[in-house]
C-alpha cells in the first residue's frame, strides 16, 4: 500500500477546538501560575521569587489570617454540602425511584431551584430571612420556635451555615438526579428477590441498592468538591465582596476575589491574586486526583 | 402482586410534597408579592394579589432604571453563541478522536479531558489580561469565548465517547461512494443527536447563570447580562422591595416556564450525559 499522503483533515477536525481550549483555559492558567512564582519590586520591575508569594500568604501576618479564614469556612461549607445535601439528595432519590405515582411531577419541582442562578435565588432567600419582611419570624412563630429568630445573615455565628444551607437548598437537584439515574438502572430482579426473601426497605437499600450506586456516590463527592471549593456567586451576591459580617462568611473564592481586585483602600495584587488561584487549583487537584486513584481503584474489586 | 404498602407509599408522598413545598416556597412569595402594594406585601405577604392591592409599580421602576430587555438580549446572545460554538468545535475534534488512530490521538484526548475538573475560574488573572490584550474587555465575544472553551473538555469527552458507538459499515459506505472526510462528519452528525442534547443541556444552566465572567471580562452596561445586570440592580435597590421583587421575578419567571416546558429533556439530556 503507498503511503497516503499528510492526513490534513485530522488537524482541521482538532485545530479549533485545541487552539480555542489552550488559548482561553490553558495558557492563562498556566500564565495565572507563573505570575505566581513573580511578584514587583519596589522599582516596579517584575521579578521571580519562586515560592515566596505561596510562602507569604500561609504564613505572613497580614496574609495568613485572611487566608486560613477563608479556608477554614470553605471546609465547613463544603461539610454541610458532604453531609446534608448529598444524604438528602439520595434520600430523595430512592424516594423517586420506589415507582409511585407522579414522581416525575416532583423531580421536576423539586430540581426548579438548580436552573435558577444564584444571584436570583440567593437574593430571594436574603429577602426572606430579613428581619425587616418578617417571613422567618412568622415561619417560626407558627412552629412556636419564635423566639429563636434572629438576623440569620448577619450574625457572625449564624451567616455562613445559613448560606451553606441556601446552597444546599438550591443545589440538591444534582445529586439527587445522579443517584436516581443510578438507582432506575438496578435491576428490578435483584430488588424483587430481596423483597421475597422478607427484606424490608431498610435492608434493600444498605444491602442492594447503596453498594450498587457507590461509584454514582463518588462522583457527586468529588462535584459537590470541585463546585464548592470554586464557589462564589452566592456570597458575592447575598453578603458582597467582603463576605460579612466581619468575614464571617469568606470563602476561597470570595477572598480571590478580593484579593485579585481589592477592595475599599486595600488595591488590587495581581500576582498575590495568582497565588490564591494556585492554593485553589491545589486543593481542586488534590480532591480529584484522591477520587480518581483511591476510590476508583477501590472501587474496581466491587463493580459489578 | 398485590402486596401494595399504603401507609408507605403515603409516606413517601407526604415527605416528596413537603420537600416540593420547601422547594418552589421561596419562588413563590416573591412572585407573588411582586404584583402587590408595599403596604400588602408587609402585612398579608401570603395573600393573593387583589383588585385593591394590585400594582405594577415595581416594574415601572425596573424599566425606568434598568434596561432588562437588553440585558436578556445580552444573555440570549453570549448562551447560544457560546453553546454553537462548542458543539461545532467539540464534534470536529471528537469525530477526529473518534474516527482517525494517528499518533497523539490519546496524548490530544487527555489534553482536552484535564479540563473537565479544573474550572476555568482559577485562570481568570490570566483570563483578564488575555482578555485586554485582545481588547475583547467589555464586548459579548470574550464571554463566548471564555464558554466555549470551559465546555469544551466535557464536551468532546461525551461526543466522542458517543461516536466511536456508531457503526463503521455507515461511514465506510460513503467513502466507497466518495464522500469527503469533511462529508462524513457532517452525515454523521444526525446520528449523535441525543449526545448533543446532552451536552446542551449540562452546558446550558451555568452559562446562562454565571455571575463571575461577566462581572469580571464584560461588566460595561452594554454587555452586562441578566444575573450581572438583576445584581446590580438588587444591590442598588436593596430597600424598595416593589422594584426588588419585581427583578427577581422578571429574572426567575421565563426560566421557570421554559424549564418546565423541556423539563423532560433537560432531565433526561443531564443524567444521561453525566452517568456517562
Amino acid at each position: 500500500m503507498k503511503r497516503r499522503s499528510f492526513p490534513w483533515h485530522i488537524v482541521v477536525f482538532l485545530a479549533p477546538a485545541v487552539f480555542v481550549y489552550t488559548l482561553f483555559m490553558v495558557y492563562p492558567l498556566v500564565g495565572s501560575l507563573a505570575l505566581s512564582l513573580q511578584n514587583k519590586t519596589q522599582s516596579g520591575a517584575e521579578v521571580f521569587v519562586g515560592l515566596q508569594n505561596y510562602l507569604t500568604l500561609f504564613t505572613s501576618k497580614n496574609w495568613a489570617q485572611p487566608f486560613w479564614n477563608a479556608f477554614w469556612n470553605n471546609v465547613e461549607f463544603f461539610a454541610y454540602h458532604m453531609l446534608i445535601q448529598n444524604p438528602v439528595g439520595l434520600f430523595l432519590a430512592v424516594l423517586l425511584a420506589s415507582r409511585i405515582h407522579g414522581a416525575w411531577l416532583y423531580r421536576t419541582i423539586i430540581f426548579t431551584p438548580t436552573i435558577l442562578s444564584v444571584v436570583i435565588i440567593g437574593f430571594a432567600w436574603k429577602l426572606i430571612l430579613n428581619p425587616a419582611w418578617g417571613i422567618s419570624q412568622g415561619i417560626l412563630d407558627l412552629l412556636g420556635l419564635g423566639h429563636l429568630n434572629q438576623p440569620w445573615l448577619g450574625l457572625e455565628s449564624t451567616a455562613l451555615p445559613t448560606l451553606s444551607l441556601i446552597s444546599v437548598w438550591q443545589n440538591i437537584g444534582i445529586p439527587m438526579m445522579l443517584f436516581l439515574a443510578a438507582l432506575i438502572r438496578i435491576p428490578d430482579e435483584l430488588i424483587e428477590a430481596a423483597r421475597v426473601d422478607g427484606a424490608g426497605a431498610w435492608t434493600v437499600f444498605w444491602r442492594i441498592q447503596f453498594p450498587l450506586i457507590l461509584p454514582t456516590a463518588g462522583i457527586v463527592a468529588v462535584l459537590t468538591f470541585v463546585g464548592n471549593f470554586n464557589a462564589f456567586d452566592l456570597i458575592y451576591a447575598t453578603q458582597g465582596a467582603l463576605a460579612g459580617p466581619n468575614f464571617a462568611s469568606d470563602i476561597l473564592g470570595t477572598f480571590f476575589f478580593r484579593t485579585f481586585f481589592g477592595y475599599q483602600l486595600q488595591p488590587g495584587d495581581p500576582y498575590m491574586g495568582a497565588t490564591v488561584a494556585g492554593v485553589m487549583l491545589l486543593i481542586i487537584l488534590s480532591g480529584v486526583l484522591l477520587y480518581l486513584f483511591a476510590w476508583q481503584r477501590r472501587l474496581q474489586n466491587i463493580q459489578f | 402482586m398485590s402486596r401494595t404498602n399504603w401507609p408507605g407509599v403515603l409516606g413517601v408522598h407526604l415527605a416528596l410534597i413537603a420537600y416540593s413545598l420547601l422547594a418552589l416556597f421561596p419562588v413563590l412569595l416573591v412572585v407573588l408579592n411582586a404584583f402587590k402594594d408595599r403596604l400588602t406585601i408587609f402585612s398579608a405577604p401570603y395573600a393573593l394579589p387583589n383588585a385593591q392591592t394590585f400594582t405594577l409599580e415595581g416594574f415601572r421602576t425596573l424599566q425606568s432604571t434598568a434596561n432588562f430587555p437588553a440585558y436578556f438580549l445580552n444573555s440570549f446572545i453570549v448562551t447560544v453563541g457560546a453553546l454553537a460554538l462548542m458543539i461545532l468545535l467539540s464534534s470536529m475534534a471528537a469525530f477526529a478522536l473518534a474516527e482517525y488512530s494517528f499518533r497523539f490521538n490519546n496524548l490530544i484526548g487527555l489534553y482536552l479531558s484535564i479540563g473537565i475538573m479544573v474550572p476555568i475560574r482559577l485562570g481568570t488573572v490570566g483570563i483578564l489580561q488575555l482578555a485586554k490584550d485582545l481588547e475583547l474587555v467589555n464586548t459579548l465575544w470574550i464571554l463566548i469565548l471564555v464558554y466555549t472553551a470551559q465546555g469544551i473538555p466535557l464536551a468532546v469527552f461525551v461526543l466522542s465517547s458517543f461516536m466511536r458507538q456508531l457503526p463503521r459499515d455507515l461511514k465506510d459506505a460513503a467513502r466507497i461512494d466518495g464522500a469527503s472526510e469533511y462529508r462524513i462528519y457532517w452525515l454523521t452528525l444526525p446520528l449523535i443527536r441525543p449526545a448533543i442534547g446532552s451536552v446542551l443541556a449540562i452546558s446550558m444552566i451555568p452559562i446562562w447563570n454565571d455571575l463571575w465572567f461577566p462581572l469580571i471580562l464584560a461588566p460595561g452596561e452594554a454587555t452586562k447580562t441578566v444575573v450581572l445586570g438583576a445584581s446590580v440592580f438588587l444591590g442598588q435597590f436593596v430597600n424598595d422591595y416593589n422594584a426588588v421583587l419585581a427583578a427577581l421575578t422578571l429574572a426567575i419567571v421565563p426560566a421557570v416556564l421554559l424549564y418546565f416546558i423541556f423539563s423532560q429533556q433537560l432531565i433526561r439530556g443531564i443524567t444521561s450525559g453525566a452517568v456517562k
